[in-house]
């Protein structure tokens, strides 16, 4: 009855494979899955869930700045960048809560300490290294996360404690938008981002540390022959790379509570927005940040409700942002913003 | 004191268990223009790369008197020498402007602005092109901008590698004959290693030969130009 026709060579896929638009169409099938249950919930629930997302979509946008800045400069994943945020955030709630300074003193403290930590850790850990050989510093990267994560468990104990909140978060502090509630501290966590991101691109794009970065960004043996110094130079990205990591960690440890594995999960979200935007572009990155966000929240809350996908709890949002790794890696390796290296000779 | 910009003295270098430069001797006086000839895979490029400490080096290479074998690039580069690396070296997503901008990455001075003018003057293409990304220009024009950007930083010693490779004759032309203009204007030294011979003794004093590493043969443009072995070689006559 019913005729099945294959293809050896799968010219369709290979077709898609080429195709950027192949992200474009998951996308699309995601929103058009959604469109049921979203009308059945109502705007209020919708326009929630949109909310809901808009703070976890800033703080893995600036991890993933942090993931990016590294990543442009070196081409390698530091998989150290959550944990060293991690590690910032116990600095910062030992100086609210132990020391009892202010919250936001505490937390740019610790970003300056921080940053002075990354520069360390460029120094001893990655500069003595073969940067063209990449498994190595990997690796050490690797190593780095899991030493900090057992630090913090050694000097703070694993247990949750509570992060003191940067913005008013008492129950009430929200404003109401078509019955649902958005919250001061999404707002809050919201502008700081937007000020960071600009921030960021200030820096690279109008000051000399910046063009030198840019540079050994683009092409590092070139840098070197201008008299930039490029050790120094990736020493600069580590350090405003963690500081970025610690503000983004502070941000969102009222909410997560801090507990040493408590930038895990959200440092994968992070690289799967990185991944999806474009691993070196800060732009692209953030883009990426709300658009995982969004799917993340939107799939997580009405998913139970799409026919066949009753098993969608929260917690397979983590599969869901692999998933997206894989595809993204799979179809459009450069992701929506990043740069295919084009050169004419 | 010394008239020798640049001198090498028994260079070897090599890239791991291979060995490149072999005794290599040479020198530069300050205002001249050098070329050092030679095929491919006789050591040019690695010549160049010596100087500018980015190749494992033994021997002695010493600017205006100063040893900088095992220095810093970055150092060298700081001691007045530019280098325009074999396929130009541009930073391909960065735009013209921030190209020659990052040329003058060790100045501390105020004419940098005045400078890029200056080079837009003299290339007019990359003014024309000055906000686009360097990745996106032709190779004749990612030439030019190899050659301003290196002159950002007002060196002293100008070092080329193969300006030609790649480029179609009537660019080379142009492009040898602003080499030329620059040595004249601002007294930069200048050497230039070149398998296009014709042009490269055009504007050379002197020049060398380079073969498997070592220098076969030496002289002033002239003798290089009418020795027979030369003439058979690079010259195609």
């Amino acid at each position: 009855m019913t005729a099945i026709s294959t293809s050896g060579q799968n010219p369709i896929l290979s077709k898609l494979r080429s195709g950027s638009g192949v992200l474009a169409i998951a996308l699309i099938v995601v929103v058009v899955a959604l469109i049921p249950p979203i009308i059945d919930g109502g705007t209020k629930l919708f326009l929630q869930r949109l909310f809901d997302s808009l703070n976890n979509g800033a703080v893995y946008a600036v991890t993933a700045i942090g993931l990016v800045l590294i990543f442009k400069a070196t081409t390698l994943i530091n998989f150290a960048q959550g944990n060293v945020a991690m590690f910032g955030a116990y600095v910062c709630w030992a100086f609210a809560t132990g020391w009892g300074w202010p919250v936001w003193v505490s937390i740019i403290a610790a970003m300056i300490l921080m940053s002075a930590m990354g520069a360390g850790i460029e120094r001893v850990l990655i500069r003595p290294f073969d940067p063209t050989d990449h498994l190595p510093v990997v690796l050490i990267t690797f190593g780095l996360a899991a030493i900090l994560e057992a630090f913090a468990g050694g000097i703070w104990g694993l247990e949750f404690h509570k992060f003191p909140s940067p913005f008013p978060a008492k129950p009430q502090d929200r404003f109401t938008i078509g019955g649902a509630f958005l919250r001061y501290e999404t707002v809050g966590t919201l502008a700081v981002m937007g000020l960071m991101v600009l921030v960021v691109f200030l820096v690279l794009n109008k000051t000399k540390v910046g063009l030198a970065f840019r540079a050994v960004s683009s092409n590092t043996e070139s840098a070197r022959l201008v008299g930039v110094r490029t050790g120094r130079t990736l020493q600069f990205g580590w350090a405003l790379a963690s500081a970025l990591g610690v503000l983004g960690a502070c941000l969102v440890a009222k909410q997560t509570n801090l507990e040493p594995a408590f930038m895990a999960k959200l440092t994968i979200f992070a690289f799967a927005a990185a991944t999806l935007g474009g691993l070196d572009s800060i732009g692209g990155s953030v883009i990426g940040a709300f658009i995982v966000a969004v799917v993340q929240s939107m799939l997580t809350g009405y998913g139970q409700e799409i026919a066949g996908l009753s098993w969608l709890k929260s917690n397979f949002a983590l599969v869901l942002a692999f998933v997206l790794i894989l595809v993204v890696l799979l179809f459009k390796p450069a992701g929506l913003y990043g740069t295919r290296r084009i050169e004419r000779v | 004191m010394t008239t020798n910009f640049l001198k090498a003295t028994g260079v070897n270098a090599r890239y791991g268990a291979i060995q490149v430069l072999r005794d290599l001797n040479f020198e530069v006086n300050t205002g001249e223009v050098v070329v050092i000839l030679g095929a491919n895979g006789a050591g040019k490029t690695t010549t160049l790369r010596a100087i500018c400490s980015m190749v494992e080096t033994t021997g002695s290479i010493t600017l205006e008197g100063d040893e900088i074998v095992g220095k810093d690039t970055a150092d060298i580069v700081r001691r007045g020498v530019a280098h325009v690396p074999q396929g130009r070296g541009t930073f391909p997503e960065l735009s013209v402007t921030d190209n020659l901008m990052v040329g003058a990455y060790t100045r501390k001075d105020k004419e940098i602005q005045s400078d890029v003018d200056r080079w837009m003057d003299v290339f007019p293409r990359l003014r024309e092109r000055r906000s686009q990304i360097a990745g996106s220009l032709s190779g004749g024009e990612q030439q030019m901008l190899a050659v301003a950007r290196a002159m950002m930083s007002r060196p002293r010693l100008l070092l080329l590698d193969e300006p030609s490779l790649g480029l179609a004759p009537l660019i080379i032309e142009d492009l040898f004959r602003r080499f030329g203009d620059i040595n004249k204007e601002t007294g930069t030294t200048m050497l230039v290693v070149e398998q296009n011979a014709n042009l490269a003794l055009d504007i050379a004093s002197r020049g060398y030969v380079l073969e498997a590493g070592q220098i076969v043969l030496s002289g002033t443009s002239e003798d290089l130009r009418t020795n027979e072995a030369v003439r058979e070689a690079y010259l195609g006559a």
